[in-house]
């Protein structure tokens, strides 16, 4: 069994983890928006009907988002009891 | 009256009042009573918890006035609101297991109650439980009007009995079912308002003849519609970006999202929160605020932005399907206002009367008391919502960001900063939530003073600069400072008392 101090690393490494994320999330979403956006409306091209910058801004961004939490959680995130007196996480 | 709107709503009301009878055997039969009521004895499981975030986040505001206000601006609003994507991963994250250990260490059953332990002074319990008081009560008030509003805009029965029916229906369950209850129906209103919206959003589409018709509906009637920039093209990345604070990460510190994040079972629940909720809530987001904008080249012309979703959900669907589709907003505006209501019943029980009171306070009385607190609670609100207070509606505006300047740093730096300690926390508290108020309470003062306007009578812009530096919303400069004033002040007092 691990000790308390690994826990503790583990859930800090998590938040940077969350923090990570999020910035990613913010210049995907940014770049996007702006850098494609601010053309103008006349020279947008559409993809399924929407003007690129919206498409790949927030659709596509939230997927990628999507897929990022799901790898983070599956891969990197650790499964540690909460209790003091708790061994593993459910008996 | 509209019946076939009537009966949706019935059956809704009906299924959210079996599952308060239900979470109430628990709140009688358990031994703990307040870990039970007010936490639910930390038992939700991944499902529940990512819905009863994504549903007590998602209120009034998100699907009322949200998609009214992309009706008016367009694509720009929807890029706006998807910067709460960030919410569905964020909170978890960043309070994560850290938050679920430590205050499983302290046995905390509410924020306050984490912020007593952590910092272990009467001050910051009597300023956080008094900030959580005043702002989320207001909040509560402003939701039920909503609430209110939206029964009598679809049924057609008057304010008040629709306030009534409202009220009753929510003070019922929270009352006997605690908050068990409220996470419980929280997941059955969430998946109402993901269905809802999805299906809201596809009628939509078919009723404006496909995406790309109503895209080209948009830009013949005003071409930055279509851009990230709004109607007027008012919408700055700066202002529009700092949303990221307000919506997105600012999230973390709001009472009624953190005290879920010590509501969870074990490390699997959140794992399974994070994805579940990160979905949910992006696409509910999403969904809802693209059904303003697609209803624009539909229905056009609506001046008052909170009836684009009932008139839209009339106009394209039959009105049965049209009553269960505006069930999805009820369940939001429901999800919120029980958690509020049972936050703010246990800061009043456990952070106040508890603490301060009667610390001796049996089991029996206790349990009594928390009973009653919050069935007077809800009659309160329900009185002031019937004939709002203007301090009322002035607070409300400040609710969320109020408490996240106030909150933020005392949280997040208090689990990952251990010099931080209490008078950090104090001068965070003060600097947040003073500088926030004083945004909007300055410029007013100021304005009515003859002398002070002739002396400088550029003021306007001289506040604007300072409160909202480049455009950014009031929210930021608040965080930001209350962020070097937490750091500083418990740099600077780090030795002196140990």
């Amino acid at each position: 069994m691990r000790d308390k101090k690994d826990w503790n690393k583990i859930a800090n490494r998590e938040a940077i983890i969350g923090i990570a994320l999020v910035l990613i999330n913010f210049v995907w979403w940014y770049v996007f928006a702006y850098g494609l956006g601010s053309r103008e409306p006349e020279e947008y091209t559409y993809i399924l009907g929407l003007p690129d910058w919206f498409f790949y801004s927030c659709v596509l961004g939230f997927i990628v988002m999507v897929i990022l939490v799901i790898v983070v959680v599956k891969f990197f995130f650790v499964e540690i009891p909460f209790e003091e007196d708790e061994e593993g996480e459910e008996k | 009256m509209n019946w076939f709107a009537i009966i949706p709503l019935i059956i809704f009301l009906v299924i959210i009042f079996l599952i308060g009878l239900y979470a109430s055997k628990y709140v009688q039969s358990s031994t703990s009573f307040m870990q039970e009521y007010f936490l639910g004895e930390r038992s939700l499981g991944g499902f529940v918890l990512a819905m009863t975030m994504t549903a007590t986040y998602g209120s009034a505001s998100s699907f009322i006035g949200g998609p009214g206000t992309a009706y008016t601006m367009g694509l720009g609003w929807v890029l706006l609101a998807m910067s709460q994507v960030a919410t569905g991963y964020f909170v978890l994250m960043i309070l994560g297991k850290k938050f679920a250990i430590v205050t499983r260490k302290y046995k905390a059953i509410t924020i306050v109650d984490y912020l007593k332990s952590r910092y272990n002074s009467s001050v910051v319990v009597i300023l956080s439980a008094l900030s959580i008081i005043i702002f989320l009560f207001s909040a509560m008030a402003a939701q039920w009007i909503g609430g209110a509003r939206l029964i009598e805009s679809l049924t057609g029965i008057s304010y008040t009995s629709a306030l009534f029916i409202f009220a009753i229906s929510v003070l019922v369950y929270v009352t006997i079912g605690g908050f068990r209850a409220v996470a419980l129906t929280d997941a059955v209103q969430g998946i109402i308002m993901f269905v809802g919206t999805l299906v809201l959003l596809i009628a939509v589409i078919i009723a404006g003849g496909g995406i790309p018709n109503i895209i080209a509906d948009l830009h013949a009637e005003n071409p930055n519609l279509i851009t990230p920039f709004g109607a007027e093209g008012t919408l700055t990345p700066a202002y529009v970006s700092s949303f990221w604070i307000l919506v997105g990460v600012g999230v973390v510190a709001l009472p009624q999202i953190a005290v879920r994040a010590m509501s969870y079972k074990n490390a699997k629940s959140m794992h399974r929160a994070l994805i579940i909720g990160t979905i949910v809530v992006g696409f509910i987001m999403l969904n809802m605020h693209l059904i303003g904008v697609f209803a624009r080249p539909i229905l056009p012309g609506i001046e008052i932005g909170d009836k684009v979703m009932p008139l839209i959900a009339l106009e394209t669907m039959p009105a049965w399907l049209a009553g269960i589709v505006l069930a999805a907003p009820m369940a939001a505006i429901m999800s919120t206002v029980d958690s509020l209501l049972i936050l703010v019943s246990s800061t009043i029980i456990k952070d106040v009367y508890i603490n301060y009171i009667r610390p001796d306070a049996s089991h029996q009385v206790i349990k009594r008391m928390s009973l009653g607190v919050t069935g007077i609670l809800g009659i309160i609100v329900f009185i002031m919502a019937l004939d709002p207070p203007d301090l009322i509606i002035w607070l409300n505006l400040f609710a969320f960001g109020g408490l996240e300047a106030a909150f933020i740093w005392p949280i997040v730096l208090g689990l990952y900063w251990r010099t931080g300690n209490k008078y950090g926390a104090i001068a965070s508290i003060i600097t947040g939530v003073g500088l926030y108020t004083l945004s909007d309470l300055l410029p007013m003062v100021y304005s009515k003073s003859e002398y002070l306007v002739s002396i400088l009578p550029n003021y306007l812009e001289i506040f604007n600069n300072f409160f909202k530096p480049f455009g950014m919303h009031a929210v930021v400069m608040p965080v930001i400072v209350s962020f070097f004033a937490y750091i500083l002040v418990s740099y600077l007092t780090r030795k002196k008392f140990v």
